[in-house]
């Protein structure tokens, strides 16, 4: 590929007092990636990730995502991402339809064009039957859908996807990953994390972070064989656990 | 240590742990005794008034020079009827006073601004007082207890009664529900310690953080604001104790309805607060309410609270004069821990 | 020996919804036990009704020997729990909240401390740091110390490893086996399907119903047959070319690969020589080793089409 990456980020650091969390990561993403970004709690996912969706500005490095730079341009960054989160995605107490119009509307989208995205998602996931229905009273499989659908109802470039699939039943993680991986297809970028590890081997490529740095970057693969191990979960264990023995005397 | 110690402590803890809000809550009460004791103030001190009048009697004439004499007024000047709305709406004067002469009788009538419908009744009370004639003082009547009329005194056991609700009802409910929301409600409950233990260790620092303000604001009251002391002070504390007392069962009861932190905070804003400013007699006489609301009114403990403080810290009479609030309070408080107990055990 | 949990028929309703559908199931002494399924299930119900916080509509249910009704007290001495959330008291410190807690049961945190020494080696070092400032790994243990400063006899963890990460999650696995040999009996829910192979028995709970119940190895023995990995360098085309294969019941990814059910016409041969024809490289099809997870899937698959 020689379009010019989505995401790139070049010596990325950011410092809260005289704790850094994030220490000088440099990465590129290219379009219809996907892309895993995995580390351990407070290994510094949650900084750096804010910093790449315009929320916070880097204490020093630079970065560019989807085109706009993250130290000028954060609103316009913020307009070109989709971001959804296990924690909160949709108001549990509006309807389908009014959640949609709801994102739709605040990415600017008129309604009319809004209207006709919406029709052609309820076609494509065949849930034509519950616009109407309150978002509390639809099954979890289907609120994942309908998240997902509203994080991206803009067509955004790169969507960012926080552990988008925490305590979901293995089929319903499954069909979610078949969204993702359609949406790769189409040509949108995706940055998820997640504390599954199986899910690491449905991305492209896949960066663990110990300790605010990034420690290795690969192919799934490429990673299993440079580690000599036989799922990403011990990959994960040999890159991870060396470094946090120390932190955990800490305790932080 | 035993066990209901331990949860005092624990419950103490909490409390030293989050000093800012211990600082506003005793701040709090000692601000608002000072906002209302010196800066707020409902006395009518300069009253522009305005006469007019057709007749030149001496009468009339003693009334002019009473009033201009009088510090309370600042009288503005002669004027004629036609001047008598203008002169009011441009705020020139407060109030005016039309002397009329009608088969030999001096009649009088008072006509006041009463964009303030507080002071308009100040103002045609002091008028009236003037016309009597043989007061210096615009005296209403004869007041004993607070000859000067000094709001701050009238304040005092309203703020007590506002207060005793926002810190015992809201800060109680909102450490229970917080218990709920974090789920450490269920790990008391499914250890061997009884539900009643949980909640008494629960109110107890409350309640001693109350009887510290209480302290603070007697001690406040009967120096800087200067409400004369004696013997039937004792019964202030005897009487705001229980008060205080039957805020924490509120609190308990708002604790018992509410899911989460956010929903007991609005209840016992909405269920406290408003009641208590509003139909209590704190700021509006009971007496000058509609019926419905006079009746409505009944039902806020706080009313009967500030009832007995005002005979008690003001009057200075004996606790029997004030026995009728004090037995419909302690009736209400009955009344409220019962329900807060049935229900918390209908909840588990 | 005989069982430290029974659970005969229990159910629970909450409105329309039926959170739990005649459960029944047995954790004899001294095992540990895992209560496998996705949120909403009807996990945490179970753990309400075990830990007496609730009763249940119908059914019976016994803890340590116990009745969860008429014996909750009883219980409540015996019963260690760990709710789902983090559910200690954030603004006290590490020694506090554990003596608060050995408090409530009428015990010395010296004289029960062997009892929760192998989960405190690390916490030890920082007794005044306040567990807000703990990290999510370190306030699991310290909950865990709390849920057993008593020494109870029975140890009720409800879904202690959720939002916790991969290392921390398998040290705090590997202290509750140690718990185990030391003669407590565990029962652990969670809805990470890898956990299920940690422990000695599992039952799989969909829809407040346990649709399996067994040692992982027994579950998954007869899960071989019919089950192939498929594989290629274009994933999701090979995903939809796959499902337009002759023979394919299901099929999911699973990690690195496809998981293909197959019914007895699938034929190996042909499938891999289709899927390259229909232009994709580097295709694989061989036979895979079902765990739990493809367990589950099937289960879930047969209740969503009822």
């Amino acid at each position: 590929m020689n379009e010019k990456p989505v995401i790139e980020v070049r010596g990325l650091t950011k410092c809260f007092g005289s704790f850094t969390a994030v220490d000088n990561i440099s990465f590129d993403v290219s379009k219809g990636e996907i892309f895993g970004f995995l580390g351990a709690n407070g290994a510094g996912k949650t900084t750096a990730m804010k910093m790449l969706c315009g929320l916070s500005f880097p204490t020093s490095g630079t970065g560019s995502v989807a085109g706009f730079d993250i130290n000028t341009e954060p609103e316009q960054i913020k307009r070109h991402i989709g971001y959804m989160s296990q924690k909160f995605s949709l108001y549990e107490t509006m309807t389908v339809d009014e959640n949609l119009r709801l994102f739709a509307s605040i990415y600017g989208i008129p309604a009319k064009e809004a209207r006709l995205r919406m029709d052609r998602l309820y076609r494509q996931l065949g849930m034509e039957s519950m616009r109407r229905s309150l978002v509390r009273s639809i099954p979890t499989g289907w609120k994942q859908k309908l998240a997902f659908s509203a994080a991206t109802i803009h067509n955004p470039a790169v969507v960012f996807l926080d552990e988008p699939t925490g305590g979901v039943d293995p089929l319903t993680r499954r069909k979610f990953w078949e969204l993702i991986y359609r949406s790769a297809s189409e040509g949108t970028t995706l940055f998820v994390t997640t504390h599954y590890l199986d899910e690491a081997e449905y991305c492209n490529r896949v960066s663990i972070m110990v300790d605010g740095r990034i420690e290795a970057l690969d192919s799934p693969a490429a990673l299993k064989a440079r580690y000599g191990a036989e799922t990403m979960d011990e990959v994960f264990r040999k890159v991870a656990v060396a470094k946090d023995t120390d932190k955990n005397q800490q305790g932080y | 240590m035993s066990i209901f110690l331990s949860i005092i402590k624990k419950e103490s803890l909490h409390l030293v742990r989050d000093p800012r809000t211990v600082l506003i809550v005793l701040c709090m009460p000692v601000i608002l005794l000072l906002l209302f004791g010196f800066a707020i103030s409902t006395e009518v001190n300069n009253m522009d008034v305005g006469i007019v009048t057709d007749s030149h009697t001496q009468e009339v004439r003693d009334i002019i020079s009473r009033i201009s004499c009088n510090p309370y007024f600042t009288l503005k000047g002669m004027m004629t009827q036609q001047e008598i709305e203008p002169a009011l709406r441009d705020g020139v004067v407060d109030a005016v006073l039309v002397l009329r002469e009608s088969s030999g009788q001096l009649e009088h009538q008072v006509v006041a601004d009463a964009s303030n419908p507080n002071n308009a009744q100040i103002y045609a009370s002091y008028l009236e007082g003037a016309m009597s004639g043989n007061a210096q003082e615009p005296a209403v009547g004869t007041t004993l207890y607070n000859p000067q009329l000094k709001s701050s005194y009238n304040f005092v056991p309203g703020i007590m009664g506002m207060i005793f609700i926002l810190i015992c009802a809201m800060m109680t409910s909102v450490s229970i529900v917080r218990e709920k929301e974090s789920g450490t409600m269920n790990l008391l409950l499914v250890s061997p310690i009884k539900p009643r233990t949980i909640i008494l260790g629960k109110l107890i620092p409350y309640f001693i953080l109350s009887l510290l303000i209480l302290a603070l604001m007697l001690a406040f009251s009967y120096t800087l604001l200067g409400i004369p002391f004696s013997v039937t002070a004792l019964n202030t504390v005897w009487v705001s104790v229980l008060y205080i007392v039957m805020s924490l069962a509120i609190g308990l009861l708002i604790s018992t309805v509410s899911k989460t932190q956010f929903t007991a905070l609005v209840i016992s804003g909405v269920l406290c607060i408003f009641p208590v400013t509003m139909l209590s007699g704190m700021l509006f006489p009971v007496s000058n309410m509609p019926v419905i609301l006079q009746w409505i009114s009944c039902a806020v403990p706080a009313r009967w609270y500030i009832d007995a403080m005002r005979t008690l810290m003001i009057q200075q009479l004996d606790i029997m004069y004030v026995i009728d609030d004090v037995v419909i309070l302690a009736a209400i408080t009955v009344f409220v821990i019962v329900a807060a107990i049935l229900r918390f055990s209908r909840n588990k | 020996m005989g069982n430290a949990i029974e659970i005969d028929n229990i159910s629970k309703r909450y409105g329309k919804i039926k959170a739990l559908d005649k459960v029944s199931f047995s954790v004899p002494e001294g095992m540990l036990y895992g209560l496998i399924g996705p949120d909403g299930a009807g996990k945490s119900t179970l753990y309400n009704i075990l830990t007496t916080l609730q009763r249940p509509d119908s059914g019976k249910a016994t803890v340590a020997g116990h009745d969860v009704i008429k014996g909750r007290k009883k219980i409540r001495t015996e019963v260690g729990y760990m709710p789902e959330r983090f559910s200690l008291y954030p603004d006290l410190t590490v020694k506090e909240n554990l003596e608060f807690f050995a408090s409530l049961f009428g015990v010395q945190v010296s004289e029960n401390y062997d009892m929760i020494a192998p989960v405190m080696t690390q916490l030890e070092k920082f007794p005044n740091r306040r567990a807000s400032a703990l990290s999510g790994g370190m306030k699991q243990k310290l909950a865990l110390g709390c849920a057993l400063i008593h020494r109870p006899k029975v140890l009720l963890l409800d879904e202690p490893t959720t939002g916790v990460d991969a290392i921390s999650r398998s040290e705090f696995w590997t202290m509750l086996r140690s718990l185990k040999e030391s003669g407590i009996t565990i029962l652990v829910s969670t809805s990470y399907m890898d956990e299920a192979a940690l422990c000695e028995e599992v039952a799989l709970i969909y829809n407040g119903k346990i649709v399996e119940n067994g040692t992982p190895s027994e579950l998954t023995a007869h899960l071989g047959e019919n089950l192939y990995n498929a594989s290629a360098d274009q994933m999701y085309p090979l995903l939809e070319a796959v499902r337009e294969l002759p023979g394919v019941l299901n099929s999911y990814t699973f990690g690195a690969t496809l998981h293909l059910v197959t019914d007895a016409t699938f034929d190996v041969a042909s499938a891999c020589d289709k899927l390259s024809a229909s232009g994709l490289d580097n295709v694989k099809v061989y036979l895979a080793k079902g765990n739990i997870e493809d367990l589950f899937i099937r289960f879930c698959n047969i209740e969503d089409h009822e």
